[in-house]
């Protein structure tokens, strides 16, 4: 007997979802499509939100931004809730064996005195910031519109509370409790840092979340991240002796980089739709730029002394470069 | 001319690849069979890694590629940056 096998292509019906076949074609659509794209609700949204009558549960209007269609804010790492926890869960790995790995070494140990002191006092603080980051973000992704827009702003937050939970992982690696607490005395008293807490509680009361967006992820993260992780824990702490706090620091500057290509992309995106936008987004880099820098500038002194200005200057330049880039020439 | 061609496994992560391949090359004709994705070309196709990162939004190794490549016909000519086939040699 005599079998042929042959295959029998069966042309499926539909190739996706109405609305994904009008913005993209007619063609098999991908998750992150099927996730993000016009899900949220756009009409016969019947009641106002009861805390604030002025605007709809979802409102274009609560930002000075204007976007034809805020679907255009693709996030170019089209993360949906399972590439992004699946690639978080893999650093968490990476650096829970750096933790591990610097324990069962005792490496720690080996960091010289001050410079064990040095790191508290630097790194310590910042946990409250990054708080502040994850607030921020939650904000966005609430007020914010247009799931692709405010979908990573989500994801922002949750890795705002990594960040603030290594930190203290950190933290207790330096110096156990002690250096927590000494840490939020620092953050609360401590002169050289009373500037990046006020301006972490004056982007909390921000009601625009495109500001927030713009005075948090583009203007002092994008300058705290590159001066306190890249110059200062990669560059002077791993050079005098510190290689194991810059290990158990990995996760930030990962971070930095991979998220930065989000915020890029977002910025280039609504100040290429208009020149209202671009104008807007100038004013604001500007105006939080010089507030992120005249706060961070006593952070770095701490550790730079006389040449602090001379750094922040570099990495101005450097921040100036990345924002001509994306047409935001601030 | 003659036709090249690659084909691709039909998944997830050959859907960034295979709209880059569709950037590069406009006159490319994709074939979408069973579990499988079949491009063919008049003379040359190319692949670049540049539009692959760009379409993924990760960093790409071309070797990757060989993960979900079920197979291809032209001469080969592979670096770091781009795949290209072509009868060309």
């Amino acid at each position: 007997m005599q079998l042929d096998l042959r295959t029998v292509s069966i042309e499926p019906l539909r190739n996706g979802y109405d609305h994904l076949i009008r913005r993209f074609g007619d063609k098999p659509a991908s998750r992150y499509q099927e996730g993000s794209y016009d899900i949220q609700a756009t009409e016969n949204l019947h009641y106002r939100p009861t805390w604030d009558p002025d605007q709809e549960l979802y409102d274009t209007s609560i930002t000075k931004i204007v976007m034809a269609d805020w679907y255009e804010l693709k996030d170019p790492r089209q993360f949906y809730y399972s590439p992004y926890t699946l690639s978080r869960a893999r650093q968490q790995e990476n650096i829970e064996a750096n933790f591990k790995f610097v324990d069962s070494r005792g490496l720690m140990d080996m960091v010289p005195d001050a410079l064990r002191e040095q790191a508290i006092r630097l790194l310590v603080p910042l946990r409250h910031a990054a708080w502040g980051a994850n607030l921020n973000n939650t904000l966005i992704c609430s007020y914010g519109y247009g799931v692709v827009f405010t979908q990573p702003c989500i994801y922002h937050a949750m890795d705002n509370l990594g960040v603030a939970q290594y930190l203290s992982r950190l933290g207790l690696e330096l110096g156990d409790t002690r250096a927590l607490e000494q840490g939020k005395a620092l953050w609360q008293n401590d002169k050289a840092w009373q500037g990046l807490r006020r301006f972490t509680e004056d982007t909390l009361v921000i009601r625009d979340p495109f500001e927030v967006f713009v005075a948090q992820n583009v203007a002092l993260d994008g300058l705290l991240y590159p001066l306190i992780y890249e110059r200062i824990v990669d560059d002077k702490f791993a050079a005098e002796g510190g290689s194991a706090i810059t290990m158990l620091c990995q996760f930030q500057r990962d971070w930095f980089d991979e998220t930065r290509k989000w915020v890029d992309a977002v910025m280039k995106r609504a100040a290429a739709e208009s020149e209202h936008n671009r104008e807007q987004l100038i004013a604001w880099t500007r105006q939080w730029r010089d507030r992120a820098t005249a706060a961070l500038l006593p952070v770095i002194e701490q550790v730079f002394a006389d040449q602090a200005d001379a750094v922040m200057e570099e990495q101005l330049a450097a921040f100036k470069v990345r924002l001509d880039k994306i047409g935001v020439e601030a | 001319m003659s036709t090249v061609f690659i084909a691709l496994q039909a998944n997830e992560e050959t859907r960034p690849i295979i709209e880059a391949i569709e950037l590069d090359n406009p006159e490319a004709v994709v074939n979408r069979e069973p579990a499988m994705v079949k491009i063919n070309a008049e003379g040359r196709l190319v692949i670049r890694r540049e539009t692959i990162e760009e379409q993924m939004g990760r960093d790409f190794d071309m070797q990757e590629l060989n993960v979900n490549l079920i197979t291809l016909s032209g001469n080969v000519d592979e670096d770091e940056d781009a795949l290209t086939l072509s009868w060309q040699n």
